[in-house]
């Protein structure tokens, strides 16, 4: 079960990143999470948004770069030690996290951990072997 | 395979010999009959019979684009206007346009050199071969029809524009071998491959491409040929100064008829082989507009090994860029025709680049600019980064000096007709 991620490219100058969010706005799309990687003179934002094909479509008309990737959404239990354990569980199965960032639906008080690794399919057999959930696009958008 | 083997295989020595006797000739007969060379020899100091060896050459004045300007339209001719067979033109994108004349034996004599041209790119009289020229004024339709009649290929001079119909012959009239711009030739590859034709499935076997940078697998691939490479100028008769041989490491200059030097463009001093620098010719054969010591403007270096298809002739590198964009950083000579060598050599880096000199504490700093197109970025800078690194390295090894790969938003690369502007110097003094 894999969500689809926005990543635009922008270059490290002011005001790329609330041009991005100001077209998604504009275009009623709702950004769930955030993060930017920043690389030197260029970076990239990445967004988990309820409707990215329609996120890249208005940003590509806007000029920017747009690619939309394959990432996991795993839900994260409120007990300490809970995102340890998921990296542990991936660690050990010998699946490299890329990248992660986490975030909170207010609404549900849930906490959510986006990653990227190098191999989904494995990551998803031990996530499900150890108990911990993964949220589709559906669930994520109704947080 | 030869056109003329004894001219093309001629040994070293004897070369030098028949060179040193045309040099002497030609340099006499320009002070007999161009004013314009008999005031600027003597203005120089030199006389024709000083002239004992080759390196003599050396002493005798530069001649340049502005010079043929300045004498617009007939002042450069050696022979009275009875004599002119044909006349060619070049058209002044900055100024005045210029002329070339041609004698009945000019003409002829380029004819012979476009056999050899045409032969070391395997053209015989089995071909057919489409040219795809605009024969308006300018050399180069003309240079290659006149050489591949010479040779015996039936030809087509199809001219320029019309994709449709150059397609249609190509197909319908079995063309084995075609010639035109670089750029075309990958136009019209495209054309085709948006209305489902696949010219790789023709005839065809053989091109020649020329005057401008081109990337000789993109077209080798599309039409499914060996692609070869030409050099000439309008000034000096159009294509058929040099061309490559099947070995294709370098492009042979018919120096029995253009005696080649390379120097350097700021000082002015002859180099050695492997020493880039800008293309001077001296003709030795023509008799309506000889040139002594032409200033191309065009930058390559001369190599100086023997080559394994068997011609003596000595070779240029292919062109590296003209001297008039020639940018000096760090004391090292980088043409921006080099950087777009190199971009050329990654197919999903856009078309749209920059590249911007400046300078960080008192340090020169060459930075190419690329736009990031879905192309190269699908979501994860990792492939950015490898982009960059690949790049750095290969512009590295290629200009001789680090260059610093930025990456920009589609569309933020200012577009413009001009090459020129393709370059900017941020450097102040
Ligand atoms: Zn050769």
């Amino acid at each position: 079960m894999v969500v689809e991620q926005v990543s635009v490219f922008v270059e490290n100058k002011p005001g790329r990143l609330s041009k991005v969010t100001k077209i998604l706005g504009e275009a009623g799309i709702n950004i769930r999470a955030l993060s930017i990687a920043e690389l030197g003179e260029f970076g990239v934002i990445r967004l988990i948004v309820d409707k990215p094909h329609e996120a890249k479509a208005v940003l590509t008309n806007s000029g920017f770069t747009v690619g939309v990737n394959r990432v996991l959404a795993i839900e994260m239990g409120d007990e300490p030690g809970s995102l340890a354990r998921i990296a542990s569980a991936l660690g050990d199965a010998g699946v490299n996290i890329d990248y992660a960032y986490a975030f909170v639906a207010r609404a549900k008080e849930r906490a959510v951990l986006i990653a990227r690794v190098d191999d989904i399919k494995r990551a998803e057999e031990v996530l499900s072997r150890e108990g911990i959930r993964l949220l589709s696009a559906e669930e994520l958008q109704s947080l | 395979m030869y056109w003329d083997r004894k001219a093309e295989t001629i040994q070293q020595e004897e070369l030098e010999e028949l060179q040193l006797r045309r040099l002497r000739a030609i340099v006499d007969y320009c002070y007999r009959n161009s004013r314009f060379y008999r005031s600027k020899l003597k203005e120089a100091g030199v006389h024709p019979g000083e002239l004992r060896r080759l390196e003599d050459l050396a002493r005798l004045p530069f001649t340049t684009k502005e010079d043929l300007r300045e004498n617009y339209p007939f002042g450069m001719l050696a022979v009275p206007r009875e004599e002119v067979v044909r006349i060619h033109a070049s058209s002044g994108t900055t100024g005045k346009p210029t002329i070339v004349a041609y004698t009945k034996k000019d003409i002829s004599t380029w004819a012979e050199l476009m056999a050899r041209v045409l032969t070391c790119a395997g053209v015989t009289k089995r071909d057919t071969i489409q040219l795809i020229y605009n024969y308006a004024f300018f050399t180069g339709g003309l240079g290659f029809h006149y050489g591949a009649e010479r040779v015996g290929a039936a030809v087509i001079p199809s001219g320029v524009g019309n994709s449709e119909r150059q397609l249609l012959t190509m197909r319908d009239l079995e063309v084995t071998a075609f010639s035109s711009t670089p750029s075309y030739a990958l136009y019209l590859a495209e054309f085709a491959r948006e209305r489902g034709i696949d010219v790789g499935e023709f005839s065809l076997r053989t091109g020649i491409f020329g005057a401008e940078p081109w990337m000789r697998q993109r077209i080798e691939e599309a039409y499914g040929i060996k692609a070869y490479d030409n050099y000439g100028l309008s000034e000096l008769c159009g294509p058929g100064v040099a061309v490559e041989c099947d070995a294709r490491q370098g492009l042979h200059v018919w120096s029995d008829h253009f005696l080649l030097e390379v120097i350097d463009p700021e000082s002015g001093e002859v180099l050695g082989p492997g020493e880039k620098g800008e293309l001077v010719f001296t003709t030795l054969t023509k008799e309506a507009m000889p040139l002594l010591r032409y200033r191309t403007r065009d930058i390559s270096m001369l190599i100086d090994e023997p080559c394994e298809c068997g011609r003596t002739h000595p070779r240029i590198a292919r062109l590296m860029g003209r001297s008039d964009d020639m940018l000096i950083i760090r004391g090292v000579n980088v043409f921006p025709s080099q950087v777009e060598h190199v971009l050329l050599q990654f197919p999903e880096v856009a078309e749209h680049y920059q590249i911007v000199v400046d300078r960080r504490r008192s340090m020169d700093v060459l930075r190419v600019k690329v736009e990031v197109t879905e192309r190269i970025f699908r979501g994860e800078p990792e492939e950015l980064l490898r982009l960059k690194r690949e790049l750095e390295e290969k512009l590295r090894s290629v200009l001789g000096i680090r260059a610093e790969v930025t990456f920009v938003e589609p569309g933020t690369i200012p577009r413009s007709r001009g090459k020129a502007q393709r370059v900017v110097d941020l450097r102040k003094g």
